[in-house]
């Protein structure tokens, strides 16, 4: 039984740090994010707090073994924790400004030191570290080499942070907390929003929304596809929150068969400024809560739209100038032309 | 057509602001039930995607060594460095950052500038200090809008550069799409047609990055006037 379970292991592991290892690292991260809220006395929810920490961590430990639906009724729970104000925000126990200021004084610009390891690491690891197999066995799976050495590189400038200056042991904890607090429940939103987009797919919200496109959109003009594409994949893109859901269905409603089949557009340059237009889509809306909406809880900001509101302009400019870079380029350039 | 509910609950869920957590569940249950799923099968649908994307949450790991160095005083150094920089403006140095981040992306280097990673510790508080140098201290809506775009140049950067490595994901996924259709490009093809949108992002948001400095002038003329004798 044991020696099967191990053969079965065997079996699965590819690599020394795979991404499940990566997942562990964060669990038990989040675990002591939930420890330390559930102690906080200062907290004024501080078990709602240590609840939806706890069932964050459980998902990044045990996810990979639990059948789906427990993982659902899993973000059910953090969804019902979340909306209905569970979460508080613990005391900070942390530096005042004054102390601050010394402390940088005397530490100086090697300060920056450890917080530049995070992206040294994954410079290194993306590069080098991928090809690394001692033993045989590759060292990190290298499909996931970004997230891998992200997490390395965190460990290192962990050990080497506490080594060098000394805090108390749960310190990166509590100040990690510190900052987990300010962006509350909007942390898992990006995670969220990425299930949301696949019970889309499996509704066939995609092709809905091609369909409304290529049939109420009339184009005896080249510059009425080519402007309904650009402006479909922006759009779409804003609804779905990701330029990757959106350029399939616009591309097989508009691109494929108007721009490049009926006016004989190049396809490799109608591909890359169409997926560009997708990003500026995404520069407006908040179900791209990573990009959007945790920046500016984790920066602190008032107003949950604000780096929305930043990028707007730029985002509709931009999309402008896509539709006419895409006029003036797909038909005079590349070398698909028939 | 029914399957479009969902977006619509979508659209007036953030329109009216009701928390989105709560939003996105009552989407997902209104899209599954328009396409004819029931509860459990959407239940199951929706945790399994949910399982799938935990990367995407990776990202707060990063938070406690950041927190630490905080608390020894990183962002105060950032901004001591920034003070002795006589020319740095808010919107100069941001400008800076947002071509930085285009260029490193442009080779592959993603991984290099984030938000919790680079914006959040040492970008915002140096365009902060930036704009501090002017003598007057900053309305906290002034301070505010530096953060926004601090994190907007971060965005911009990353999205309008990544796209001329020939090997990232939406290139790759163009790529495989456009094959499945019967057209065959190739990734260096659509990594140099990504270069003029690249060009132009750099143009549009480096501009509006100047031109927060001069909307922070006109706030700054109006606070030092009040308060001075």
């Amino acid at each position: 039984m044991a020696r099967d379970a191990n053969r079965r292991r065997a079996v699965r592991k590819l690599a020394v740090i795979g991404l499940e290892e990566v997942y562990l690292f964060a669990g038990f991260v989040f675990a002591g994010f939930a420890v330390q809220s559930a102690r906080d006395r200062s907290n004024p929810r501080r078990f709602g707090t240590a609840a939806f920490w706890g069932l964050f961590s459980t998902s990044f430990l045990l996810g990979s073994h639990l059948p789906d639906s427990a993982n659902g009724a899993l973000a059910l729970a953090l969804v019902l924790l979340g909306g209905f104000h569970a979460l508080g925000k613990g005391g900070e126990r942390t530096t005042s400004e004054a102390v601050r200021r010394a402390s940088a004084t005397e530490y100086g610009n090697a300060l920056f030191v450890p917080a530049l390891i995070i992206p040294a690491t994954a410079l290194l690891g993306t590069v080098a570290l991928k090809n690394v197999a001692p033993g045989g066995m590759p060292f990190i799976d290298a499909k996931q080499a970004t997230l891998i050495s992200l997490a390395l590189g965190v460990a290192i400038a962990w050990i080497v942070a506490l080594l060098w200056l000394r805090p108390r042991l749960l310190a990166p904890l509590d100040e990690g907390r510190r900052l987990m607090d300010t962006i509350g429940w909007a942390a898992v939103l990006p995670q969220m929003l990425a299930s949301l987009g696949a019970v889309f797919a499996l509704a066939g919200v995609g092709r809905a929304v091609g369909l409304v496109f290529a049939h109420y959109i009339p184009f005896d003009h080249a510059f009425t596809a080519i402007a309904a594409y650009c402006i479909g994949m922006g759009v779409f893109t804003a609804i779905m929150g990701n330029a990757f859901a959106a350029f399939p269905v616009m591309t097989a409603a508009i691109g494929l068969p108007l721009i490049v089949h009926k006016f004989g557009g190049d396809p490799a340059i109608m591909g890359a400024i169409g997926m560009l237009s997708g990003f500026c889509g995404t520069l407006t809306t908040p179900m791209a809560a990573n990009f959007n909406i945790v920046p500016a809880a984790l920066l602190e900001l008032p107003d949950r739209y604000a780096v929305i509101k930043a990028q707007l302009p730029t985002a509709i400019l931009l999309l402008a100038a896509n539709t006419i870079l895409m006029y003036v380029l797909v038909f005079r350039f590349g070398a698909h032309h028939a | 057509m029914l399957t479009l509910l969902g977006v619509g609950v979508v659209v007036l869920g953030f329109l009216i602001r009701i928390n989105p957590l709560l939003v996105i569940a009552a989407a997902a249950f209104v899209t599954g039930w328009a396409a004819g799923f029931g509860p459990v099968a959407i239940l199951v649908a929706f945790g399994k995607a949910f399982n799938e994307s935990r990367y995407v949450s990776l990202v707060f790991l990063v938070l406690p060594v950041i927190g630490l160095l905080e608390r020894y005083g990183l962002q105060e150094r950032a901004r001591m460095l920034v003070a002795r920089i006589p020319a740095a403006t808010p919107g100069r140095l941001l400008v800076a950052y947002l071509a930085l981040r285009q260029m490193f992306s442009a080779v592959g280097l993603v991984s290099i500038g984030g938000h919790a990673q680079m914006v959040r510790p040492l970008i915002a508080p140096m365009a902060e200090a930036a704009g501090e140098k002017r003598g007057a201290e900053l309305s906290s809506g002034a301070r505010f809008r530096i953060r926004a775009y601090a994190a907007s140049a971060d965005n911009v950067g990353v999205f309008f550069g990544e796209d001329v490595f020939i090997a990232i994901g939406s290139i790759l996924l163009i790529k495989g799409f456009l094959e499945q259709s019967g057209v065959v490009v190739q990734p260096l093809e659509l990594s140099l047609w990504a270069i003029p949108t690249a060009l132009m992002a750099l143009a549009i948001h480096g501009t509006r990055l100047l031109l927060l400095d001069r909307w922070l002038a006109t706030q700054t003329a109006v606070v030092p006037s009040e308060s001075s004798p």
